[in-house]
């Protein structure tokens, strides 16, 4: 085999991807300006999206404010610095874990679903049919789970960081010997708007790579069960790889910025 | 300025369509004449799905015009390609009926979503409609998922005409269905061209094409072979035809047995 042809046709394939991803993109959102808007389907959406994930972010968030309060009490107490651990749990909750935990676990669940939902109703002729009936599918299909997606996701957040810290809070107070008014009184002298509002940011870009992945691997699925299965696989792999990747672009940025 | 062809309601000049290396259209030419029946048959894989779809702008064609009623609607987009949607209906396959939504929903669809009928006027006229096809009010509540094949088709054929459409296009109407259904199918076609529908159906069930046509025309390799009213396709002298409608092996079409 040839390897210069495997890698230009890698490359090929990677650029057409991306340029496909791009369009759909360009499409998708300059969409959410033009008339009509379909707001039913937004709030349905919204319930699929953020309300029934809640149970699934809440667990998460909650056993991992509590490792984190666990972990950083190790490290802390080799320098005697346990007074800190309230802080650190409150930081990394707010502007890391909270948002992204909480993008990784309604990246697994709904751009799965997502995905599946419109892989089946492209390889069924679903898509085709609203065309025919004069109905654009990016408006009908994607606009709605993309808004939902960006409106819920930090609220979501939000309430992860919360059951998070709480989560740090339990763990501190039951495991590690705080005094709860003591962990309490650290945890709000250290609340920042800045911590607060840049996990939301993320929550929101996070929302909105998500919903952008289930959808555009669903409707570019082909064949069968076998291709909305891989759409189902890409839309989850690809998405969690980006919103790891755009944590790390917008920490820098925020950083950057000190924010 | 829209360039104008002759006074036919569909025509199609020189379309050309591949997808890779594969020419499925070849330079297509073929007309519907106004309140005309035209069937269009050919083997599996001909490209007779993709002539439909190019119609629709559900596919792009690399080559050729399109028009409907006179004008080119080829690279139609948006709001005008909604409009032009509007004088058409369309029979999937395999229904396509949305599954997330009851059978007088999918009958409603393009009357609420695409003509902006209220909500109640056009459960009525949806109900209407099923009756027409032989369904009575108690199906309208069910699922498509709870439907027998021939049931899903017939919701396809009402959710086709419920608009009242200038024009229907019926994809493989009869293909899966027990000869008696195919036969309900093919009568239910005919009674829609009562108002002087033009309807263009693909199939290759010869005996549907025979009881629904005013013309028959054959596709092989991309292109029209042979067209002609449905008395002489019997004595069409094409070589071609002949082999198709005695369904015999040997002749001058030779199985593809790849793509």
């Amino acid at each position: 085999m040839n390897i210069f042809a495997a890698i230009g046709r890698t490359t090929l394939g990677l650029l057409r991807e991306i340029g496909r991803l791009s369009a759909f993109t360009v499409d998708a959102v300059s969409s959410f300006v033009r008339p009509p808007i379909y707001w039913s389907l937004v709030g349905k959406q919204i319930m699929r999206i953020g309300f029934f994930s809640l149970p699934v972010v809440g667990l998460t968030a909650f056993f991992t404010g509590g490792v984190l309060a666990l972990q950083i009490y190790i490290g802390a107490s080799r320098y005697g610095a346990e007074q800190f651990v309230p802080t650190v749990v409150l930081v990394g909750i707010l502007r890391e874990l909270g948002p992204v935990i909480a993008g990784l676990m309604v990246a697994g669940r709904v751009a799965a679903a997502i995905a599946a939902e419109l892989g089946t109703m492209r390889v069924t002729e679903q898509i085709d049919a609203l065309t025919t009936l004069a109905t654009r599918p990016v408006k009908y299909l994607v606009v709605p789970r993309l808004m939902a997606a960006i409106i819920t996701m930090p609220l979501l957040v939000a309430v992860a960081d919360a059951i998070g810290v709480f989560g740090g809070y339990i763990a501190s107070t039951q495991s590690l010997g705080f005094t709860g008014a003591i962990y309490l009184n650290n945890t709000m002298n250290a609340l920042t708007n800045e911590d607060i509002i840049s996990g939301l940011i993320k929550a929101a870009v996070f929302g909105f790579i998500i919903a952008l992945l289930g959808c555009y691997h669903g409707f570019h699925s082909k064949g069968g069960a076998q291709g909305v299965g891989a759409a189902t696989t890409n839309a989850v792999v690809t998405s969690s790889i980006l919103i790891l990747a755009a944590n790390y672009i917008l920490t820098n940025i925020f950083n950057f910025f000190n924010f | 300025m829209a360039r104008t062809a002759s006074t036919a309601k569909v025509e199609l000049k020189g379309v050309k369509k591949r997808f890779g290396s594969k020419v499925v259209l070849d330079g297509l030419d073929i007309a519907i004449p106004a309140g005309q029946s035209l069937v269009v048959i050919g083997g599996s894989g001909t490209g007779k799905s993709v002539m439909i779809k190019c119609v629709l702008g559900i596919l792009r064609p690399e080559a050729g015009e399109i028009y409907v009623d006179g004008k080119e609607v080829t690279h139609l987009r948006g709001r005008a390609r909604d409009a032009m949607l509007r004088k058409f209906g369309m029979l999937f396959q395999g229904a396509a009926l949305f599954d997330s939504m009851c059978v007088w929903e999918n009958v409603a669809f393009g009357l609420i979503q695409g003509r902006g009928v209220g909500r109640k006027k056009a459960r009525e006229i949806a109900f209407e409609t099923l009756a027409k096809v032989g369904l009575g009010p108690e199906v309208g509540q069910l699922y498509p998922a709870e439907l027998s094949g021939g049931m899903q088709k017939r919701v396809g054929l009402a959710r086709a005409i419920a608009a009242d459409p200038e024009i229907i296009f019926f994809d493989e109407p009869t293909t899966g269905l027990d000869p008696i259904m195919a036969d309900v199918i093919n009568n239910l076609i005919v009674d829609t061209r009562g108002s002087g529908t033009t309807t263009l159906s693909i199939t290759h069930d010869l005996v549907s094409a025979r009881k629904i046509a005013d013309r028959i025309a054959m596709l092989y390799k991309g292109k029209i072979i042979w067209e002609g009213p449905t008395a002489e396709i019997d004595h069409s002298g094409n070589p071609y035809v002949d082999q198709f409608i005695h369904g015999r092996a040997e002749g001058p079409i030779k199985m593809e047995v790849r793509g």
